[in-house]
């Protein structure tokens, strides 16, 4: 029945338009239908006896695990026909424009790639989180929105944890793009959502430098050189990538799955706040290792490509990034031990977290009545100075810290836009205490994000006397002694 | 020749039929009636016990009491190992196992054993085969524990599906275009996609007996008109059918194990 598809076809109730896609797969049309409003497209396999199995499967994993997918980062499941009879998969049209074809037009300025390579690391981090991922990462299947949002094609290489892998058994399919994948997708893995991030750091590598790291190979062993072999760093061949941008990328690109970023959070993270980017030898490398590096590196990957146990949700939700809020303008208040102490009890359950300490001070420096960009960077430097020196007692590595001092009027905004911005996984800030009239603002900014964050938020409070809250005056502490059921 | 036959009236047969596969009860009446309330709540509209109502467990009578109810409804019920050692004791089977089931024969009245002795060893309804163990020799107990034992199971099946026991893991086994099976290992609650123009073994866990260090009753449900399958873990007070082993005299590490979920 389908074999014949012309522009006007119908097939349950979806007219044909325009065939915008012909390949060795199949085909893909727009379509319409009088009671849907939203632009659809229709993806129709290639059937037949001289039509590879591979391509029948790919459509099955495609339409088992499209519907199980949702969020701003995946075109919208629309219909599936019947396997059998009438295969195809109808779909949500994603306005906007292939990555492909904005590389096609040149080479994008630092601050483009810092933006579209952000916006890839969301739509794999939510993929992740829904315990899939996608296994292709390439140019031609991320669709940039005029909003900037990018929206990941093409599932018919994904994995998704809770359906069975029906491509893992099979022995003649294309694993992925060659010059995309990732070493241990080479080797049959796929179940490592730090596969998409190797992917990602081959995206970031082609947009900055215009070339791919490992070019474009044809045989399984030009596959298996990324196992080992390390790129010619980005700087050697675009001069002017600045070392964050290069740390980023290489680390993107790191064989060992174990030496990459452990979430495409992180990678967001760094992109969106280079001067975070805690640099390493990684970012001055200006040439390629030498022959005894190679080989140490080649001696390391031969065994050591283990297949994660874990959903990759649970996976990435190993690699939390934690926000702390530190109000620096009261340094000597009592709730900052106490906040110092939980933030190292929490950091202590995950080796692989992020945390960035925040810190919120109020826009306009008039204090001396006077606003200049002087006076500006100094509050600002002061107040870094405080979030470094509340922080230094936990004694944490560069990679896993980033230091914000934010000027807003308004903190409870600003600490829940920073959070939602960087997909902060818990958010740990003081409690408000009612006596303290210095900092009634608190009583707010607690509530405020608790009741509006997106995550966890962790309250912290500085362990009481068993009788303060009867000696406390007001209502507020009677209500608490009623919740605590006390005599 | 193996007892194998082909239903041809189940009850409610028709659209949008689920069906609740359990397997390895072992005598744990408490485990068994938290599964069949999760089922009913579930929707299941049929039944299928998948051999082994009884062995290691306290209840043996009230086990076979209920599925021998659910028997006259039209429910499934095949023969598994501890079924048959009850009428013919077992040579394979060590100390521990061998005490339940001498005790399982006294306690046990005559129609009851009876019914047990009954039991087809495989029963087949269209597109589904129910076996305790491999649908390749039902009455050899061979293990259904690789890729290759799933696959010699389903193409002696012959069916798209074929539900077991016997292994106390939830395990589904589906074909690939080369005929080699692959295991994966479901997610509970989660309904997994099965069309049948692939084979699909599914080892639907054990209700009695789950050895997995989750003490939770096992089970699943399979959606015949959506062609899903879901498999389940159902809490249930594993402290009492443990306490009541004991009480019967029978083995301390029968017990435990049902403690435990080992």
């Amino acid at each position: 029945m389908l074999e014949r598809l012309t522009p006007g076809t119908e097939i349950d109730g979806y007219r044909l338009g325009e065939c915008i896609h012909s390949g060795a797969m199949g085909h893909i049309f727009r379509v319409t239908r009088p009671d849907r409003f939203t632009s659809m497209i229709m993806k129709v396999p290639r059937l037949g006896r001289n039509q590879p199995a591979e391509g029948l499967i790919s459509f099955e994993t495609e339409a088992t695990i499209l519907p199980a997918l949702s969020g701003p980062h995946v075109p919208r499941f629309v219909a599936a026909g019947d396997l059998e009879t009438t295969p195809y998969l109808v779909t949500e049209w994603i306005e906007g424009e292939s990555l492909d074809e904005v590389l096609k037009r040149g080479l994008l300025r630092a601050d483009q790639i810092q933006g579209i390579g952000a916006a890839l690391a969301d739509a794999l981090h939510s993929l992740h989180r829904q315990d899939a991922i996608h296994l292709d990462i390439k140019p031609d299947n991320v669709i940039l929105k005029p909003n900037g949002v990018a929206v990941l094609i093409d599932f018919g290489l994904a994995h998704h944890a809770r359906y069975p892998d029906l491509l893992a058994q099979e022995e003649r399919f294309a694993a992925g793009s060659a010059p995309y994948i990732s070493p241990e997708q080479v080797l049959g893995t796929r179940s490592d959502p730090r596969s998409d991030i190797f992917a990602l750091g081959v995206v970031l590598y082609e947009m900055v430098t215009g070339k791919l790291p490992f070019g474009i190979p044809r045989t399984m062993a030009g596959m298996r050189d990324r196992l080992w072999l390390d790129p010619v760093p980005p700087r050697a061949r675009a001069a002017g990538v600045p070392p964050w941008l290069q740390e980023i990328i290489l680390r993107c690109l790191e064989p060992h799955a174990g030496a990459r970023y452990q979430s495409a959070a992180h990678v967001a993270f760094d992109l969106r706040h280079p001067e975070q980017v805690a640099l390493t030898e990684r970012a001055g490398k200006s040439r390629q290792n030498g022959f005894l590096a190679q080989a140490r590196r080649w001696w390391i990957a031969r065994g050591d490509h283990s297949v994660p146990r874990r959903l990759p949700n649970v996976q990435v939700g190993a690699a939390p990034v934690i926000m702390v809020a530190v109000d620096t303008t009261h340094p000597h208040d009592e709730r900052l031990p106490a906040l110092q102490r939980v933030t190292g009890q929490v950091l202590s359950l995950s080796a692989e977290f992020r945390l960035a300490c925040v810190s919120v001070i109020s826009a306009g420096p008039m204090v001396e009545g006077r606003s200049d960009a002087a006076t500006t960077s100094g509050i600002h430097l002061e107040h870094l100075v405080r979030l470094r020196h509340w922080v230094a007692p936990l004694h944490l590595p560069p990679q896993r810290l980033a230091l914000h001092v934010i000027m807003s009027a308004n903190p409870a905004d600003a600490l829940l836009e920073f959070a939602h911005r960087n997909h902060v996984d818990m958010i740990l800030l003081g409690a408000p205490r009612p006596s303290q009239h210095a900092l009634a603002w608190w009583r707010s900014v607690a509530s405020s994000v608790t009741a509006h964050a997106h995550c966890s938020v962790h309250v912290v409070r500085v362990p009481g006397q068993r009788g303060d809250i009867e000696a406390a005056p007001g209502g507020a502490s009677q209500d608490a002694a009623g919740d605590e059921g006390q005599p | 020749m193996i007892a194998s036959l082909t239903i041809k009236n189940g009850q409610n047969k028709g659209a949008g039929l689920v069906i609740a596969l359990l397997a390895d009860v072992h005598s744990n009446l408490e485990a068994l009636s938290a599964c069949l309330a999760h089922a009913n709540e579930g929707g299941a509209g049929r039944y299928a016990f998948l051999g082994d109502l009884v062995g290691y467990g306290a209840d043996p009578q009230g086990v076979v009491d209920i599925v021998a109810r659910y028997a006259a409804q039209g429910a499934i019920v095949v023969k598994g190992n501890h079924d048959a050692a009850v009428e013919k004791r077992a040579g394979y089977m060590n100390d521990t196992t061998t005490e339940a089931i001498d005790w399982t024969r006294k306690v046990l009245p005559e129609d009851r054993k009876a019914f047990l002795a009954r039991l087809p060893l495989c029963l087949r309804d269209e597109s589904m085969c129910f076996v305790h163990a491999s649908a390749a020799s039902p009455e050899r107990w061979h293990y259904v524990d690789s890729p290759a034992a799933a696959q010699k199971s389903a193409e002696a099946a012959q069916t798209p599906y074929t539900f077991s026991g016997h292994v106390h893991d939830q395990v589904l086994y589906y074909q690939g275009t080369n005929g080699k099976m692959s295991a994966f290992r479901p997610l509970q609650g989660s309904p997994v996609s099965v069309r049948n123009h692939r084979r699909w073994l599914a080892l639907v866990g054990s209700v009695g007996q789950p050895r997995d260090r989750n003490p939770a009753a096992a089970y699943a449900l399979f959606d015949t008109s959506r062609e899903q399958i879901t498999f389940h873990r159902v809490p249930y007070d594993h402290l009492a059918a443990a306490r009541k082993i004991r009480q019967a005299g029978l083995p301390a590490s029968i017990a435990y194990r049902v403690e435990m979920g080992i």
